[in-house]
Parts: structure tokens; C-alpha cells; sequence
């Protein structure tokens, strides 16, 4: 369960630049729940991301992971409790260094560091199999640097390790934003199953209002870096891209030309 | 000019390489701590100079205190990891830029290494203890021997360290670090271990150096980054052209020793054309700059604006050619 109790950041405070991007944010994710967030440029969204993700810290508020207050712990030491898949397809994964490699950094998150070896022969095995479920013949290109792969095929690869040690969260940054649309479904099929397949409490950032109707048990709508728009189940499911549109103009929010097309 | 020529002496180049060779094995393992930081960590690290002297320093005073001249080695070794700690806790704690954190240690290094030695430099009392890294003529089959031993054994655990959990974190926080953290790796950690391994792989350089040369000088270190550099990257030309793309890693590490003794060769070289020594930096900089260059203008070579201009030009020139013959024709 994610907790996240009135939180405020303002960037830059006193200066001419600043900027209110967070202004009392709450928001409580049950074990299980998929939410997707989506906004105009600006509203918050990633900010919230990183916020819990603990890129920086909040100036009040609260974070709360099963009932932990993580707030105070740095962006490495929260790491454990999640999964973290970003908008750059550059940005999630280390391009000079082996599909395993990655692997098998990531399947040691929040754990020592040793002076083992970095990848051991019985985890090469399960990662073969795990890339094996992405259907991108990854598995047979184990020692094939990360940086010669697709931008799809590194998000999918991020979406696997994000995941291959349980996280309380997965934190999901646009993470189809970048992809071409035939390959943004396919990396969308992917992260619907994988969260399925475990029932990851999910928080998905998007641009697409059609994606975050489509996924997911739950949907916000942010402006200005508060939350307007909160609904899930059946109202959610009955939600139509008008009806965001018509909402979102309605809170004076502007409406964006990749909000529209979608 | 016929008289230039003449005065050079075949044999005392031949002379001079075994001396080359020594110079290039025991700089060589200075180029792997600077490959470290340079090439793994992405971190430009100018402690370099400073710590290959206050190597040479500790070493020289200890053993005219008597130690035994390998345990000094030892000594010179936690010295430079001292001296890239303070590196990382100035870039880590206090936020400073990297190469601001470097040159701030390696100045402060410059009074720390007068105070070690009392004065700007210190020599060995050679006839009064056994150095194994001798220049001396007689043993220099043993010193290039003891030598490469040591950079094998200095790249065996490198590349096993390198290879490890902690080793790879090392490697991920120079390629990524913001996917590194994402993933727990405390990147300060890591940054500030790789420093401490570095420079006390430079520092034992300078230990070993200081034993060949007899002496430690306060100024030994002056532009040792650029020897480091020029190493890694001429170790890096050769290895593409020699191996090719994909590389062990451990022989990427080997050819770093090999740019290190390549470049003692050309100083050699250079020296027995009777340049002056006092050029040698100059010289330096005109090695690295061509070692720097050369991939880059290959690559001009198959792909270039220029390149593409002057093509589109001949196509354009030969199709008018052909329109001009076609009237003719008809």
C-alpha cells in the first residue's frame, strides 16, 4: 500500500523561476490497485513520480510504503520498495553493459553488494526465461549490449527489471511516450500482463487520456500541481475521452494537442 | 645535417629501449588507475598528478627509515587511497565539481609531499638497501621481469573486481547513474571507491618509479595525467585496429599498459633524435592529440559533409555531362 499524505514542492522557492509544482498532494494506493495519472504539461505528474521515487526531497508531507514512512530515505535506499520505468528508454537501463548485466544489477536491488561474481550461472538461466515471456528473442542475445537494442526493446527490458525483485510500487513515467504507437501497445500489453501476473499496486504516468482509460482500475487527473479528478471502478470503466477533455477544460486546464489526437 | 645524422648512434637507441620498456611497464600501472576513473567511472580525476608524487614521496622516506623498500610500496599504495578519499568526500560530501575536487587535492598534495620529504626531493641511499625495481644496468632483465608481474597481477584483479557485484555497481554509476540509484546502488559510495582504488594504484606507481629513477621529487607527478591519458588512449587506437570491436575487457586492460609503454618508446625515440628535454611535455601533447585525433578523422573519412558534398558534386557534374551528350545524339 502507497500512502501519500500532503505533500508540497515548490522548485526554485524565492527566486523568479519558482515554481509551485506540488501543492498538497494526497493520494492512497490499495495493494493491487493500477493507477494511472495523467495532466497536462506541467500539472505534476512526474513530479509526483519522483516525489515518491525520492529524487529529491519533498518540502512537507509524508510517503508512507505498507505503513513505512520512507520520506526521509534517500532515492538508493528507497529503492527497494520500487520498481521505476522511465519516459527515456536511455535513461533505465546502463547502454555499455550486458542484457544479463542489467539483470542481474537489478535483481540486487536493495541487497549487498558483494564481491561475488556479478552474474551467477543459475540466474542466467531465469533470466533466459524471463526474457523469453517478452517475445523479442532477447534470450538469445544475453551478452549483447543493452545500447544496441531498440528503444522498445529497452523499455521492455526496464519493465523486467523494474520487476524481477517484487517492488511495493511501480512507478511507471510515461513510459511509453517515446515509442512508436505499434510498439507503445506492445510495451503496454507487456506491463498489463506483468502487473496481473502479480498484482503490483501500479502508478502509471500518461500523456494518452485513451491508454489511462483503458488500464487500470483507477484514474487522477492533475492541474497545477493538484489532483482534480479521482475515479475508479465501474465510473472509470464508463469513462470516455470527452468526458476527460470536457472535465479537464473545465478546471481551465489547457488542452494539448497530443491529448487531443489520442 | 649530414653531420645530425651521423652523430646519431643506432646502438644507444637499442640501448635505451630495455629502460623504455621499464619506464613504459611501471607508468602502465598508473594508466590502469587513471582508466579506472577516466574510462569506467566517466570521471576526470586530477588527484593523478599529486598522488603519483606523494607515492614516490612515501616511499623514498620510508625507506630511508628503514622499512623494507616492497613494504614501502605497500605504504605508497594507502597513501593514494587516502589521497582519493579525500577526492570523493570533496565531490560526494561537499558538492564540489569533479575537476575542481581533483585539483584541489592535487595542490594540497604539492605541501603534503615537501612535508613528507622535508624538502623538493629525496633520493635512495642506494648503496645501503636492495631495490628490486632497479634502473641499474645490470638488473634491469629483473626489474622489467618483477615489473610485468606486477601489472599482471594488478589487471588479474582488476578484471576480477571489475566483474564482481560491487564492481559492476562501479561500472553502472559511471554509465548511468541515475538508473544506478533507481536501482540502489549508492552512487557516492561507489564514485568514492573507485577514487580510493585509483589513486592508490597511481601512487604505487609512483612508488615503483621512485625506486627506479633513486629518487622522489616533489614535481615527479607534473603532467602525469596526460602520460595517463595519452596510455589509455593510445592503448585504445591500438586495440581496435589490433583486436578489433569487441573486446575482452581484460585485454583492454593489458593494451592500456601496452599505450603506456608505446608512449615510452616514442619518448625514447624522441629523445635519442637529441630533442631537447625540455620539450618532452610539448611532445607529449602533440602524441596525444595525434592518438585523439586519428579515430575521429577515420570516421571524417566514410562519413563526412564534406565527403558527401564533393560526391554530389561529381554526380551533379556527370549528369550534366549526359544531358549536354543526349542533343547530340538525337
Amino acid at each position: 500500500m502507497l500512502e501519500i499524505i500532503d505533500i508540497c514542492k515548490t522548485f526554485n522557492p524565492g527566486t523568479i523561476n519558482e515554481k509551485v509544482a506540488l501543492e498538497n498532494v494526497s493520494l492512497t494506493l490499495k495493494d493491487g490497485d493500477f493507477c494511472t495519472v495523467i495532466g497536462g504539461n506541467g500539472a505534476g505528474k512526474s513530479t509526483v513520480m519522483n516525489a515518491v521515487a525520492g529524487v529529491w526531497p519533498v518540502d512537507s508531507g509524508r510517503i508512507l510504503v505498507d505503513g513505512r514512512d520512507v520520506s526521509g530515505l534517500t532515492e538508493y535506499q528507497r529503492a527497494p520498495y520500487f520498481g521505476r520505468v522511465f519516459q527515456d528508454p536511455m535513461t533505465g537501463t546502463a547502454a555499455d553493459m550486458w542484457i544479463e548485466e542489467n539483470l542481474a544489477l537489478a535483481s540486487r536491488r536493495g541487497k549487498r553488494r558483494t564481491l561475488r561474481w556479478g552474474v551467477q550461472k543459475k540466474e542466467r538461466e531465469e533470466y533466459r526465461q524471463l526474457l523469453r515471456t517478452l517475445d523479442l528473442g532477447l534470450e538469445d542475445r544475453m551478452t549483447t549490449k543493452v545500447g544496441l537494442l531498440s528503444g522498445g526493446q529497452r523499455q521492455a527490458l526496464t519493465l523486467l527489471m523494474a520487476t524481477l525483485r517484487k517492488p511495493k510500487v511501480l512507478l511507471l513515467d510515461e513510459h511509453t511516450a517515446a515509442l512508436d504507437p505499434k510498439t507503445a501497445e506492445k510495451v503496454l500489453e507487456t506491463t498489463d500482463r506483468i502487473v496481473g501476473e502479480s498484482g503490483l499496486t501500479t502508478l502509471m504516468v500518461t500523456h494518452n487520456m485513451r491508454d489511462a482509460i483503458r488500464h487500470g482500475n483507477r484514474l487522477i487527473m492533475m492541474n497545477e500541481g493538484k489532483i482534480i479528478l479521482d475515479v475508479s471502478g465501474e465510473e472509470k470503466k464508463n469513462l470516455t475521452v470527452r468526458d476527460l477533455l470536457q472535465k479537464f477544460e473545465e478546471t481551465g486546464g489547457e488542452v494539448n494537442d497530443r491529448m487531443v489526437l489520442s | 645535417m649530414t653531420a645530425y645524422f651521423s652523430s646519431l648512434n643506432p646502438t644507444a637507441l637499442w640501448n635505451a629501449a630495455p629502460g623504455g620498456l621499464a619506464q613504459g611497464l611501471i607508468w602502465g600501472i598508473m594508466a590502469l588507475g587513471v582508466y579506472l576513473t577516466f574510462r569506467v567511472l566517466n570521471f576526470a580525476d586530477l588527484t593523478c598528478d599529486g598522488s603519483l608524487a606523494l607515492g614516490g614521496a612515501v616511499a623514498v622516506m620510508g625507506i630511508l627509515k628503514g622499512y623494507n623498500p616492497e613494504v614501502v610500496l605497500l605504504l605508497s599504495f594507502c597513501a593514494g587511497v587516502l589521497a582519493g578519499l579525500v577526492t570523493g568526500f570533496l565531490h560526494t560530501t561537499l558538492g564540489i565539481p569533479e575537476i575542481l575536487a581533483g585539483i584541489l587535492t592535487q595542490i594540497s598534495l604539492y605541501s603534503i609531499n615537501l612535508n613528507i620529504m622535508g624538502k623538493a626531493n629525496q633520493a635512495v641511499p642506494v648503496g645501503q638497501v636492495t631495490v628490486h625495481f632497479t634502473s641499474n644496468i645490470r638488473y634491469l632483465a629483473q626489474t622489467i621481469a618483477l615489473t610485468l608481474v606486477v601489472d599482471v597481477f594488478i589487471i588479474i584483479v582488476y578484471y576480477y573486481f571489475l566483474g564482481t557485484e560491487l564492481g559492476s555497481a562501479i561500472r553502472a554509476t559511471g554509465i548511468n547513474p541515475n538508473m544506478s540509484r533507481a536501482n540502489g546502488i549508492n552512487t557516492n559510495k561507489m564514485k568514492v571507491l573507485a577514487l580510493m582504488f585509483s589513486n592508490g594504484l597511481i601512487a604505487l606507481s609512483g612508488g615503483i618509479l621512485s625506486e627506479y629513477q633513486g629518487f622522489a621529487d616533489v614535481k615527479m607527478g607534473q603532467g602525469a595525467i596526460v602520460i595517463g591519458l595519452a596510455a589509455v588512449i593510445i592503448g585504445e587506437v591500438l586495440c581496435r585496429a589490433i583486436v578489433g570491436d569487441r573486446q575482452n575487457f581484460a585485454v583492454r586492460l593489458a593494451f592500456t599498459v601496452i599505450g603506456a609503454i608505446v608512449y615510452y618508446f616514442v619518448y625514447v625515440f624522441v629523445l635519442w633524435l637529441k630533442f631537447p628535454a625540455d620539450d618532452m611535455k610539448l611532445l607529449t601533447a602533440i602524441v596525444v592529440a595525434v592518438f585523439l585525433a586519428a579515430p575521429y578523422l577515420q570516421e571524417q573519412r566514410t562519413s563526412s559533409f564534406a565527403g558527401l558534398k564533393k560526391r554530389n558534386a561529381r554526380l551533379a557534374k556527370a549528369e550534366a555531362n549526359g544531358q549536354n551528350q543526349t542533343p547530340e545524339e538525337t
